[in-house]
Formats: C-alpha cells, structure tokens, sequence
C-alpha cells in the first residue's frame, strides 16, 4: 500500500476525479470510487474480457491498466454506449437476438463489439471471431452473440448510407 | 440456424408462448446497470479475504491470528472456532443430498485442510490492501500429510485418507475399516453373462475424463451484514437464495427466520452456485466487528475452492446381436468427490443407458473422496461422463456390425411406456424423434474433406420439479407484476411473464416479473435441475389462472350475471349477453374497491411430472496432422424440449451446453503438480471455449408436449451438455481413425495417437 495518489480523467465525456493507490487497477477505481460498475471483474488478469473499456479509443482490459495510468486520458465504459435513453444497435440487437443469458459477460463484449466495428464496419464472422475471442461467454456457445454483432454492423451500415 | 419441430395441432394455439419478445431484465444488463454480487455497496462496508491451505492434505496444528487482528484498520479475524462444531446431518438439495456439516467443514477448514485452497481464515478490514496484508500475518502451523488426487489412487488399499469416518455405503456386509469410497451404486437387470452369451459382437472400452470447472465468468461474491439484534441480511450472487439462508442458518447456528436473503443478479452458475462458500464467513465476520462485509473470490480462489465436476474413469462393455440388438452392457464408473462425499456418480449410474432399451446390464459406481476441491453439481451432474463412456462404445459397436450409428441408436432407443434403465416408465419422451431430426437434417449429409470426420452421440437427463411459489399482482393500471422465488440465471423472466401473459390475455410489455427475497415470497427451491420454467412456470400459470377465475367472478358481479355468463378473453371479462359489453382489466383493476379488494394470487406447489429429456447431436471436426489440433466444423443438436416457452431462450441453452461440452472434450482440465497443487488456476491456463473456437452452433427444437405443464414445457438446460464429448470424441476417431478414450482430446494426445496409427 501506498500514499494515493489524485487523478484526473474523462470517463463516458465528464470530466472525473478520484484518489488511488498505485497499485489499484482502472478496474477497481471505476468500480469503488466512481461507482461504474458495468464493467466486469471475472479474472483480474487479462483472459476474460468482462472489464472491456476503451482508453484514448483503444480496446483494453481495465484490469490491467492501473488507475495512476488513466490521469488525463479519455475513458469509455458500457454505461457511456447508449445515447442516454436510447440504446446503441449493438445493444438493442444483443437484446432481439437473445445474445446473453447471464448477462455478465455483456458489457465487455458490447465494448469490444464496438471497438471492432469502429474500425472495421464489415467485419466477416471470421473477424467477429477472432475480434471478440479475448471475452469469455460461458453461456451462448457464442453463437447468437456474434449474429447479433453482425446483424448491428449490417444496421450501422445502412445508417451512414 | 434453428428448426423448430412441433405436433401440428399446436401450432397457433398461443398468443404469446412460443414468440421471441426481448427479456424484460433485457435493458439492464445490456447497459451495465444490472448489479450482480460484487456491484452492491453498503454504508460502511469492510473487505471480507480468504486464507487458504497452501497444502493438498494437512492437519492443522495451529492458527495464530494475533499479529493480524493487531493490525491497524483489521475488524474481524474468523477461523473454524468461530463456527459450531455440527454433527453430520444430510438434507435434500437442488438435485442431491447434502451434508450439511461436510459443506460447513468445506467452508472452513477445522482440524485439517483436505486440499489446496481449502479456507482455514478469513478477515473483514478496512480495505483490500489491508486484508491482504493481514492474511500474511496469520500463521498456520501444518503437519504436512501424504495426499491422493487420482481416483484409482485413492481407491487403492493403502491409500492416504481423507477422512477416518467413511465406511463405503452402499455394500453388504458395511466395511469394518475406513476407506475413500464412500459410496457403491448399483443397478442392474437382467442376466448379463447370458445377455453377452447371445451378442455377435462386443466393443468395450477404459474411458477417463478430467476434472472440469463450471467456469461461470462472475466469480462468487456476496454482502453480509448481522444485526445488533441478531437480524442479518445476505446480498448474493446463487442459484438459490432458500438454500443460501438455510445454509447459513445451520452453519452458524442462527433461526432461519433471523436470515433475509435477496437474490443479486447471478453471473452463471451451472450447477456450480447451489451451495455456500463465502456467505457464512461474511455473516461471521459481520457478527464480530458490526459493520456490513463484502466477500468476493479471485479468478484463483474460483478454481482452487468451488466446482468442479469430478475427473473419472468409465468402464463399458457392450454386446450385441448382429442385427444391431444390443443384449447386455456392463458398466464401472469411478467418480472423484473431491474433499468430501457427494459426486454425481448415482445420476451417471442412473443416466448411462437411459436412452436404451437393454435387457441385460450391471452399472456399478463408486464415490470417491480425493484431496481436490469438493466436487459441485454441473449441468446433468455425471451424466456427459457416463455418456462418454458409453457413446464411445455405441460408436465401436457400430462400426464392428457396419451400421450407421443413427440407425444402431434407433433400433435400440427407449420410446413411450418401456421402463427406463433407472426405474420409472417413459411416457411422452420424444427421443426417435431427435434421431429422425439429426437423420434427417443436411448436416448429416454434409460432405467431408481429408483429415475430417463426423461423430453422433446423444444424452439424457432427468429433468426435475419440487417447490416453487410464485405470487401475480394486478396493479391499478390493468398490467400484472409476477413475482417468484427463482434467480433468473437465463433468461426465466422472460418465461415466467410470457406464461402469465399468456393466461391474462395481456401484452408481455404489461408483465413485470421480479425475483423476491426469502422475505417476500414463499419458500422455492433453487434454479437448478432445469426445474425453474416447469415447475416455477406452473407456479405463475396457476397463480394467473386463479386470478382470472376470480375476474370473472368480479365482473359477474359488476354486470349483475352468474359467473357461468363470463368469459375471459384476450385479456377482458366479455359477457354472453351482448348488452353488457366487456370490462378490460384495467377496468376491472379500477373497481377492485368494490368487487373484494386488490387483485392477486399466489400458489405454492410441488411440481411433479417434470418430464426427461433428451438430445442427439452430430459434430464434425477437422484434424490438423502436423499439430494434432481439432476444429469444430458443423454441430448440429437436436432436443426434445416439450414446448419451447421463449424459442430464443431454449436454442441459446442448448448452444450452451454444446460450447461447455466441446470445452471439456478438447481443452479443459485440472492439473495438479506432484505436491497436489493446481497449476492451471486461471482462464489462460484452463482454457474455456472462445468465439473463434466454435462456428454457429445449429438447434433442432423438438416439441412434444408434456402434459403435466399447463404450456407443455419441460426442462431443457441440461441435455445439450451431455452428449457433446462422445459427439466429439465420435468425429475425431472418424477423422484419424483411432479411438481417443482420454478427455480432453489436446494436441499432444492426438499427436501420439496419429504417430501410433
């Protein structure tokens, strides 16, 4: 344990203040001192993909980036993706498709999903595959989580048309 | 992607069952406001850690906590003096008995730690950092003692053990000196020397799996907080909240009624969440410091101290007629139980031949204890290991008499009024049927390049119903709330508001369904056994049924008519005499003052007639020779799933199960070093399916009704798991040509035996 340190970020666009120890993930910062608790903790090592943020507009795992890293850096989390009462494509399909179950897993992959269709419109299953293999769902084998994926990519599609 | 199959006549029949509407819990959890067990905060609220044994098998001499309670900002320091010292009670449970001591001892370590990880501490402080620091401090003083992980090992005369009190059940006459096997089950029928006598062929196999976690991505977690007065309150993430407060009322000697606990949303369970492990050390540790406790385990401490399912070894020998009538099997199955008794070894004896009409068998089982974790239920507990063992030796007997294994599976399947291997008579199975569907779909023609093969295996499961209470409400606008004593750990509310639409003759939008607290509804079993859309969903359809009974009551009155004049129809009360029109019921909601007071119902009932089910799946894999890799081409499964509620729901249950049951055929597996420790304690190491492992995971919806659901329903999440590693294990013999016999199938495995062709 050390003295904690002040940080200063923007998360989901507002401007954020909070005290962590140097060793506290972004993690555990979002969850118990900003109260964002739709991101995830189901490894704290890397493997799970359910504390998917975006930092500076790059997918990564929250819990591998200490809190200390986030000072003056731009932090997207689940509870920014919908635009305040409307939900986000991926969002409303993930919820026609019947792509979660449990749920818990859902934040991070909607993260992930569209950190990928930010830079890839028109992704193949292939890619959707391979994109979202660094979030575990152990309970939809998966297979309607990524027609959900495909079908909001094919919508955004025709939105910027 | 998906084919429903159904009994014509049922088509069209309902308004609102068999429709696909978004989950009414949907919103939450798509925007990160659902709280699950970590996401709940109190005012005040401490850091519950775990101290867990280094060791596999130790007596523990000592626990020095001085040093750890002196530490500034350390609130509580609980070890096992801390709880009473409980005589052996067994209860019932989901889908087993339980012993309600061996789960406190597994809780918390007394006089031995009996595997890496088992908890012999816990602290409460004032942060993370500090309980951490604090678990440092507290000293254990072990005698290490000689430890055995493997089944045979531990079976073997001599062998180190567990527990001085295991005289094996089950064997006549009892055992005079202690021993790991803890139970012997037996079940048998026929002549089986004379049943092999008359078999033309015979195929018979050495099957071992590994033991594999659940693997729900929520690690366990829960808040606690005990009153000055004794009154206590549990936050937590389980498939039961009932079994949870009557759990931690045994376990710390406390009045069920004193204990309130509220269902958090759960973050899958499979089994794996019908137990305690953290809540009564939360409630332990409130107790002595005061203040609110929140616990939650490490990816670590999720693998080292709860699951698994058991590592076995399966022994099948079939024979058969040359016309493919299989005469007699004979069947050993050995099951770890981990650190105490209580593996799934009976539903893998009573599974293993469900799905065949066999004159002449004997299925032996042992329950075995090992210095591993103590074994918890898992989706079919034992059934996918029984299966394995005897859809491999399907597969061999098939290939020995050149007949396709559907037909040979046909010709030999259970249907409606044989008596099922385990006792009862099958009525309303629908189990040709998914053979005719697998048969019959593209998939099985499908053609194969070099290096692939296709395997077919199928599965059973018992399906349960027991105690559920639901409780409906009709608020002064005219909707309905529903409430019910079940965790929705898949999407159950979906189901359990498209049931009570579908009496009420409402919207599902005008159905609110909630999952209450121990304090505010009537007594459920856990979410388990696949139970919660039969036997909870019959809870709500009754409850909706006595409502609308007593609508119609209502608006006889209202229209001054005999009660016989009124029909509820899509949702309002319609009179037989023209004149008087209809009253909506939100009309009816509005003079509920003057027809007998607010409007609602609640039923608790003991469900029977849940109904078995069973699947047949077809896998094709593709076998890299350089590497010994296998790729999951096409899987194709069909179940007989009574009558699909919320068809999306039901094919997302079977994708499931499909998924988990690859993960155990190819990657998953404890592995312990020499000194018994785990050394694959985290998702890189054990390796659960990813999106790029697996391609779209066709379903087949079976519907034949079962008529004791009021929709026809039965329960459908724990079939799909259980035939996928004979499936697999099937293709990958089809694509190499050698029989593999030992889960999971990894590259190296694969590897030697293409070396060995």
């Amino acid at each position: 344990m050390g003295a904690r340190q002040h940080i200063s970020a923007n998360v989901n666009g507002d401007p954020v203040e909070f005290l962590a120890e140097p060793g506290t993930t972004l993690l555990d910062a979002l969850r118990d001192e900003l109260g964002l608790t739709g991101s995830k903790e189901g490894c704290g090592s890397g493997d799970c993909g359910a504390c998917s943020v975006t930092l500076d507009g790059r997918l990564v795992c929250s819990c591998l980036v200490l809190a200390v890293e986030a000072q003056g850096r731009r932090i997207t989390t689940i509870e920014g993706m919908a635009d305040g009462g409307t939900l986000h494509p991926l969002q409303q399909k993930f919820l026609e498709h019947a792509a979660l179950q449990c749920g818990f897993c859902t934040p991070g992959i909607l993260v992930a999903a569209k950190a990928l269709l930010d830079v890839n419109p028109d992704p193949t299953e292939v890619e959707a595959r391979y994109w979202l293999a660094g979030n575990l769902c152990r309970c939809t084998g998966y297979d309607k989580v990524i027609r959900a994926v495909m079908d909001a990519a094919a919508d955004l599609r025709q939105e910027r048309v | 992607m998906s084919d429903v199959i159904d009994r014509p006549a049922a088509k069209a029949q309902f308004k609102v069952v068999g429709t696909r509407p978004v989950r009414p819990d949907g919103a939450d959890k798509v925007t990160g406001k659902a709280a699950y067990g970590a996401d709940l905060m109190l005012p005040g609220m401490l850091t519950g850690k775990i101290k867990r044994s280094p060791h596999a098998h130790a007596r523990i001499i000592a626990i020095d906590t001085k040093k750890a309670r002196a530490l500034a900002g350390v609130k509580a320091v609980i070890t096992a003096a801390d709880f009473p010292d409980l005589a052996s009670e067994e209860m019932a449970g989901g889908e087993s008995a339980a012993n309600v001591r061996d789960i406190a001892l597994n809780c918390m370590a007394r006089n031995a730690a009996l595997y890496e990880g088992h908890a012999v501490a816990a602290v409460a402080a004032t942060s993370a950092s500090i309980a951490d620091e604090a678990l440092a401090l507290i000293e254990v003083t072990y005698e290490v003692l000689p430890h055995v992980i493997d089944v045979e090992a531990a079976m073997a005369p001599g062998a180190p053990l567990l527990h001085a009190d295991i005289f094996t059940k089950g064997v006549e006459p009892a055992p005079t000196t202690p021993s790991n096997i803890a139970h012997r089950h037996d079940l048998t029928r026929g002549d089986v020397n004379a049943g092999f006598a008359e078999a033309d062929a015979i195929a018979e196999g050495r099957y071992t799996t590994a033991a594999v976690h659940q693997g729900y991505i929520e690690p366990h977690a829960c808040v606690a907080t005990f009153g000055a007065d004794g009154q206590c309150q549990v936050w937590s993430a389980s498939q039961g909240h009932f079994a949870v407060r009557t759990l931690c009322a045994k376990i710390l000697g406390l009045d069920t009624s004193d204990i309130r606990v509220t269902p958090a949303e759960i973050g899958g369970g499979f089994g794996g969440k019908t137990t305690v492990y953290l809540e009564p050390l939360a409630l332990a540790l409130s107790r002595q410091c005061g203040a609110p406790v929140r616990m939650v385990m490490a990816r670590d401490e999720v693998f080292r101290a709860t699951g698994p399912t058991s590592g076995a070894v399966i022994e099948v020998k079939l024979g058969a007629r040359r016309d493919g009538t299989i005469t007699a099997g004979q069947i050993v199955l050995k099951y770890q139980a981990g650190a105490f008794p209580g593996s799934p070894v009976h539903p893998g004896v009573m599974t293993a031949l469900a799905c065949y009409d066999i004159p002449n068998f004997t299925i032996t089982g042992y329950d075995v204890v090992t210095n591993s974790p103590k074994v918890t239920a898992y989706r079919a507990p034992g059934a996918p290991i029984s299966a394995f063992g005897v859809e491999s030796a399907v597969d061999d007997l098939a290939l020995k008499l050149g007949m396709d294994p559907i037909a040979l599976r046909e010709k030999n399947a259970v249907r409606d009024g044989m008596k099922a291997a385990y006792g009862p008579t099958f009525r309303n199975i629908g189990y040709v049927e998914t053979l005719e569907a697998i048969r019959d779909h593209p998939h099985y023609q499908a053609p194969l390049g070099p290096n692939q093969g296709r395997g077919v295996a199928v599965g059973f499961w018992f399906n349960i119903g027991g105690d559920s209470t639901a409780a409906v409400q009709i608020t002064d606008d005219g909707a309905a709330v529903v409430a019910t004593g079940n965790p929705d750990i898949g999407g159950s509310r979906a189901s359990m508001a498209m049931m009570a639409a579908e009496v009420l003759g409402l919207p599902i939008e005008k159905v609110r369904p909630i999952v209450a607290d121990t304090a505010s509804i009537g007594y459920s079993m856990l979410t388990g056994g696949s139970r919660t859309t039969f036997a909870t969903g019959m809870a709500v359809t009754q409850a909706a049924q006595q409502i609308v009974t007593d609508l119609k009551r209502r608006a006889a009155q209202i229209w001054e008519v005999a009660v016989d004049q009124v029909e509820w129809l899509d949702g309002a009360a319609v009179c037989r005499d023209p004149a008087k029109g209809e009253l909506t019921l939100a009309a009816l909601a509005a003079k509920s003052g003057e027809t007998g007071g607010p409007i609602g119902a609640q039923v608790s009932l003991n469900a029977q007639g849940a109904g078995p089910g069973f699947g047949a799946h077809i896998c094709d894999v593709e076998v890299d020779p350089e590497t010994g890799g296998v790729t999951i081409l096409r899987y194709t499964a069909a179940q007989d799933v009574g009558r699909a509620i919320h068809p999306a729901y039901v094919e997302g249950q079977v994708q499931g199960g499909v998924a988990q049951g690859i993960g155990w055929a190819l990657n998953e597996e404890y592995i312990f070093d020499t000194d018994g420790k785990m050394e694959n304690a985290g998702f890189l190491d054990y390796r659960v399916p990813v999106a790029s492992d697996l391609p779209m995971i066709d379903t087949i919806l079976v519907e034949v009704a079962n008529p004791r659901h009021p929709f026809g329903a039965k329960g459908v999440g724990e079939v799909p798991i259980v035939p996928p590693l004979g499936a697999v294990a099937n293709a990958v013999r089809a694509a190499i040509g050698v029989r593999m016999t030992d889960l999971p199938l990894s590259p190296p495995k694969i590897r030697a035996a293409i070396d060995g062709r």
